[in-house]
């Protein structure tokens, strides 16, 4: 009955791309609402319409009953919404207090609010057990602190809806057992949580209702307790998944990439990987697991040249490289490794370029770019609409720039390019993030076809389930270490996840 | 923003977008003059007369546009790489300096058919020098493009004084000059070149370096679309990160952008000094450097676009000249209030008409469904 | 002895002339920068300043009224800075770019427009401009040695405007520091994601940074032509506004220190003037050009990191998208 937060039919559209379509949705007071959706279904958007920081082309929203027209976070601050945001929106040159006071000073001067604000600060981190320095500068504090800043600074002004974006994505499972702890003292303070996540896990684990988002639109509200993990995925994806890849047992050939006590030390002297050892042999697939930010884009830059190893070495299809090696993405290429990076929008493609231009990045100096000194067009438009039609890209259109297509799309170009080259060894990020199911199938089924022809892959994802279902190994990185290899046939969520939080393992493997 | 805009057609985008700036550029400075108290439309066909239609006019027109090509395709190349390049001022100087070594030092010894290669050459490498420490400073030390460039300016004009007043300085000269440099290096007149040919044209200060212009605008267009290296240039202008993932050295690239922009610019001594003074002179840049930037703003980046804005500003140049004779209140200073202008809606506002005229435009094409949600 | 004391009390007392409009320029662009905004169109406020200043108070008789409009002259390039790069996401090298040459080409022809002077506004009579103001009791400190000397030289004797900027400096320190306003402004050329979820208009704050930088270079342009000199010539800015700039970078965006580099530009410029000709022990005669040239060049260096490390506000020159 109480309902603290409605919306009704809200679109929102940027450019061309609906982002979200008619949604309406309803949240309890004092209760913990998911809401639950893929990469790109538009939950965040949603979010960012409620807290003011993007505003809706049509639509109503209510706080409390009451019809309010939020046109920036102020409005909607003022009317109780508090957000924890996916990237934390804090000032890394300033103190914990300083962040908190940000936009509640209380008064011209800071002098004038700051006794307050420092109170209401150790208030609220004694009442929700949100332990922090207020005098750290937040660039010393980890990622797990800042999450708690985030929190104090969504509650000082005493917020009747809390909104968590993507809040776990950063965490082990044992701190977002902490976060979940949190959460609920909120609810039974009255407090209304809307908690985002793609994790079914997380929904079953804590909410109370959920709604499910699906293509910018809202495709079904639930009780948490009168559904199922399948139901909401099924929701999720628009019809049945099969979580299970049908993938026949790996043949395993001789080893074709090992790491020897790798370790990376960025330029700032942290040390963020240390001690690596594995290898990958000819027709396997070795998956890394680990809580993101745990050192896993480190070891892909640093496998693919991207950054200097600066300690240990590598052996790729029979070439040492040391520290002492002043590597480059070049150098590895010519060595045969290919890599589908994890973010293609930052690394794997030139938005701005034509999808025939992306075809050939990385290769220009090769004979895909034609054979003479000047670029041959009509090779590279060839190249183009051989791998598009190989690799179904829709549309099949090489003109045409890489960000006009789908995300699906863009990662397949990436994919056709880096699969047809035919690498000894392959490194594969986030393979799948922002795609969408049809395309995730077949994703999967071609890394399967390439580890069977006798590819060495080495598979990093974020999504624990990708990693069982695809890998034949599986590695696990907490805080840039190694914890330990285990068979996948003996992997379960629980081992990993203890694993993932840094609990080593006998190494089966 | 609540209404979504629909993306601009090619055409609009590439044509009507930069007509509309340009003529809203005009239309501010029409106001202007009408503030103070002249015809803004007299005025306009007064420079127009001056620039296309006096004897000469033409000649002197294309002898500006050289200057205007020249640090266009600078400042562009450079934001193909999405460098800023602010210092083809400085850049242009130096070529200067550049061209006059190459003259006094080897063309005094050689026949023009290999003095003057050797002084444009000169010039080239001269003003690649300074573009390519800023380039080397960028890529390497993280020093910020644009202000090292600035700094750069005015390093190199404190030079250029030091050395046109002291070592340089034409031995019985008061104003600071150097001498006259070897015959054998300048650059011949267009209206000599082309008198053998039959063709009399009105003799101006158009010389042989339009056609080195047009050279460089075509070594221009095939580097940056149809090389490796323009690849790479494009490729860390838009991506820095994926050029990187690609194989691709970006200090590297950055470095050799920056030498070849600064060599663009350090071209355009080629018309001033080796087409035109015959000697090295104080301040011959005149702004043409910073000018690039609006040219090459206005010339989307592109040789065919910085040939046409080159063409409008050298246009301007010369037919602000004759507001002078003409007109007691306005002067040839009002060209610069109009490049002003248009830096600012073609470069800084370029996008600001982008949303209405799409809307327009999506009204016109399709008037049945304009209201959307 | 005494009288090498007695010059560099000279070369002090020009170098703190000299380092006046730098030092309100500065704090304009520490102003602009902190808040994420590139300003190299200090140049073009202090030209635009400095005009409007000499226009206003040769028509009006008035350097008060001419102060104020030169504020209100700087502030209005400001907004146009404001409008381009806060309102419309334009790229704010290229704004200050036009700035620039928009205020060269404006004084230029609306100068010629209204006095018929090539450019340059009548020589303002001295009541019409702000003069040497004479501190209590230097008559009486005169007998004092040494301190006499400094307070007259130094302290005492300068017109209004050299205090302002002198007190521009801690003011500024102060509101950035210690003002609600000044927490704001530095987040937002850090994170202004941070400022925009806290409620706060990221442009509103950027437009008022910006507004507060326009008045201090038009201040600094009035200083230029009705203060230190009597009237506006063409061009009179004279690359001060990037000299500003090379300190605001030197000085690594905080006030004092960028105070303190406004000081050393101010010092080497007085020098020179100074020096020109002598041959100094050891290292001889130096080139002018050298002197003047110290500035960028020391600048250039400080950015390649070769003399400590500099640290921009993280998000400047980036237009903010939500």
């Amino acid at each position: 009955m109480n309902t603290a937060l409605e919306l009704k039919n809200v679109s929102k559209s940027f450019g061309l791309v609906k982002a979200n379509k008619n949604i309406n949705l309803a949240v309890e007071a004092g209760s913990i609402h998911g809401i639950i959706g893929e990469n790109g279904a538009g939950k965040s958007t949603l979010m960012n319409i409620i807290y003011g920081m993007h505003r809706a082309d049509s639509g109503e929203i209510h706080f409390g009953g009451q019809h309010v027209d939020v046109r920036s976070s102020a409005d909607a601050i003022e009317h109780g919404i508090g957000m924890v945001h996916q990237h934390f929106m804090l000032v890394p040159t300033f103190t914990v207090l300083e962040n908190v006071m940000l936009g509640t000073e209380g008064g011209l001067m800071l002098r004038d609010g700051r006794g307050a604000a420092l109170e209401r600060l150790l208030h609220l981190s004694e009442t929700y057990n949100l332990k922090v320095d207020p005098h750290a500068l937040v660039s010393d504090l980890n990622v797990g602190q800042r999450q708690r800043v985030e929190i104090i600074k969504a509650l000082k002004g005493g917020a009747k809806v809390l909104i968590l974006d993507e809040p776990t994505g950063v965490l082990t499972p044992q701190e977002a057992d902490q976060l979940f702890e949190i959460l609920k003292v909120l609810r039974d303070d009255g407090v209304s949580v809307l908690l985002i996540t793609h994790k079914l896990s997380e929904i079953m684990d804590i909410t109370d209702t959920v709604s499910i988002m699906r293509q910018g639109e809202m495709v079904g509200h639930r009780k948490t307790s009168e559904t199922s993990p399948q139901e909401l995925a099924e929701l999720m994806v628009g019809r049945e998944v099969l979580l299970e890849v049908d993938r026949k047992p790996a043949k395993p050939g001789e080893v074709r990439f090992s790491a020897k006590n790798l370790g990376y030390t960025n330029a700032q002297g942290v040390v963020e990987l240390e001690d690596i050892n594995f290898e990958v042999r000819s027709g396997e697939i070795l998956g890394v697991a680990g809580v993101s930010g745990n050192g896993q884009t480190q070891l892909m830059e640093t496998l693919a040249g991207m950054r200097h190893l600066t300690s240990g070495s590598l052996n790729i299809l029979g070439t040492e490289v040391t520290a002492a090696d002043q590597t480059d993405p070049r150098i590895i290429r010519d060595l045969g490794v290919g890599h589908i990076p994890e973010d293609r929008h930052t690394h794997g493609l030139v938005l701005n370029f034509e999808a025939r231009e992306n075809m050939i990045l990385g290769f220009q100096d090769t004979g895909l770019a034609g054979d003479g000194k000047l670029f041959d067009y009509t090779a590279i438009q060839k190249n183009c609409e051989d791998k598009m039609a190989h690799y179904d890209v829709r549309p099949p259109n090489p003109r045409l720039n890489a960000k006009n297509f789908s995300g699906g799309n863009q990662q397949k170009i990436v994919i056709a390019r880096e699969f047809s080259a035919n690498p000894g060894v392959l490194l594969v990020g986030q393979p799948t993030r922002g795609v969408d199911v049809g395309a995730i199938e077949f994703i999967h089924k071609q890394l399967l076809e390439l580890r069977d022809a006798g590819c060495a892959i080495l598979l990093v994802s974020v999504e624990l389930d990708e990693i069982m279902s695809l890998s034949d190994r599986i590695m696990v990185l907490c805080d840039g270490q190694n914890v330990g290899i285990i068979d996948s046939a003996k992997a379960d969520r629980q081992t990993l996840g203890l694993m993932m939080a840094g609990q080593r393992q006998e190494a089966a493997a | 923003m609540s209404t979504p805009t629909p993306p601009l057609p090619r055409w609009a985008d590439l044509i009507l977008l930069p007509i509309i700036n340009l003529f809203a550029a005009f239309f501010i400075c029409g106001l202007i003059v009408l503030a103070i108290g002249e015809n803004p439309i007299e005025a306009l066909g007064v420079m127009i007369k001056g620039a296309f239609v006096y004897s000469g006019g033409l000649g002197y027109t294309l002898f500006y546009t050289t200057n205007y090509i020249f640090t266009g395709l600078a400042v562009a190349l450079a934001f193909h790489c999405m460098m800023f390049n602010i210092g083809g001022e400085g850049q242009a100087l130096i070529g200067g300096l550049g061209a006059a070594l190459a003259s006094f030092g080897l063309g005094v010894y050689l026949p023009a058919p290999l003095a003057i290669p050797l002084a444009v050459l000169g010039a080239f490498i001269a003003g690649g020098i300074w573009g390519v420490i800023p380039g080397y400073l960028q890529a390497k030390r993280g020093s910020h493009i644009v202000i090292t460039t600035i700094m750069f300016n005015f390093l190199a004009a404190s030079l250029m004084v030091y050395l046109l007043a002291g070592p340089m300085l034409e031995a019985g000269q008061q104003s600071p000059q150097t001498a006259r440099l070897a015959e054998s290096t300048l650059l011949p007149k267009m209206a000599d070149m082309l008198r053998p040919l039959g063709i009399n044209i009105t003799s101006s200060p158009l010389n042989a370096s339009f056609l080195i212009a047009l050279g460089a605008m075509a070594v221009f267009y095939v580097l940056v679309w149809h090389t490796r290296l323009g690849f790479n240039i494009r490729s860390v202008g838009q991506n820095q990160e994926a050029a990187h993932y690609a194989g691709i050295n970006v200090a590297r690239t950055i470095i050799i952008t920056m030498a070849i922009s600064g060599g663009f610019a350090g071209l355009l001594a080629t018309n001033e000094i080796l087409g035109f003074n015959h000697k090295v002179v104080l301040n011959f840049t005149a702004g043409y450097g910073f000018t690039g930037i609006a040219v090459a703003l206005m010339g989307r980046n592109h040789p065919i676009g910085i040939f046409l804005a080159a063409l409008l500003f050298g246009a301007l140049t010369q037919g602000g000249g004759e507001l002078d004779f003409e007109f007691q209140s306005i002067t040839r200073e009002m060209v610069l209030l109009i490049q002003g202008m248009i830096i600012l809606f073609s470069g800084a506002l370029a996008y600001m008409f982008n949303p209405p005229l799409a809307r327009m435009i999506a009204k016109f094409v399709a008037p049945k469904d304009p209201a959307n949600g | 002895m005494a009288d090498f004391l007695y010059q560099l009390l000279l070369s002090f007392d020009a170098t703190l002339r000299i380092a006046t409009p730098l030092m309100l320029c500065a704090m304009a662009g520490i102003f602009s920068e902190r808040s994420g905004i590139v300003d190299i169109s200090l140049e073009g406020k202090l030209l635009s300043g400095a005009f409007v200043a000499a226009t206003v108070a040769a028509l009006t008789g008035s350097a008060w009224l001419g102060l104020g409009c030169a504020m209100l002259a700087g502030i209005f390039m400001s907004l146009i800075h404001g409008f381009a790069c806060i309102t419309h996401k334009g790229d704010q090298v290229v704004s200050g770019v036009a700035i620039n040459i928009l205020a060269s080409g404006l004084t230029i022809v609306l100068g010629i427009a209204l006095f018929k002077r090539g450019g340059q506004t009548p020589s303002l009579p001295r009541e019409d401009r702000f003069t040497p103001i004479e501190w209590w009791g230097v008559d009486m400190m005169d007998s004092v040695p040494v301190l006499g000397t400094i307070y007259r030289q130094l302290i005492s004797g300068h017109n209004m405007l050299v205090y302002v900027a002198l007190l521009a400096v801690p003011l500024t320190a102060f509101i950035l520091y210690r003002s609600r306003f000044g927490l704001r402004l530095r987040a937002v050329g850090e994170v202004p994601e941070a400022v925009d979820s806290a409620g706060i208009s990221v442009t509103w704050l950027r437009y008022r940074a910006l507004i507060v930088g326009g008045a201090l270079c038009g201040i600094a342009g009035a200083y230029l032509s009705i203060a230190q000199g009597g009237n506006f010539v063409r061009e009179m800015s004279a690359g001060k506004g990037y000299i500003a700039l090379a300190a605001v970078i030197f000085g690594n965006w905080k006030p004092l220190s960028a105070f303190m580099a406004c000081l050393m530009f101010g010092f080497l410029e007085a020098a020179t003037t100074r020096l020109e000709g002598v041959a100094l022990p050891l290292i001889g005669e130096v080139p002018t050009q050298l002197m003047l040239a110290m500035p960028y060049v020391l600048t250039v260096l400080l950015l390649a990191g070769f003399i400590g490390k500099p640290r921009p506000p993280a998000a400047i020159g980036k237009p903010y998208h939500k």
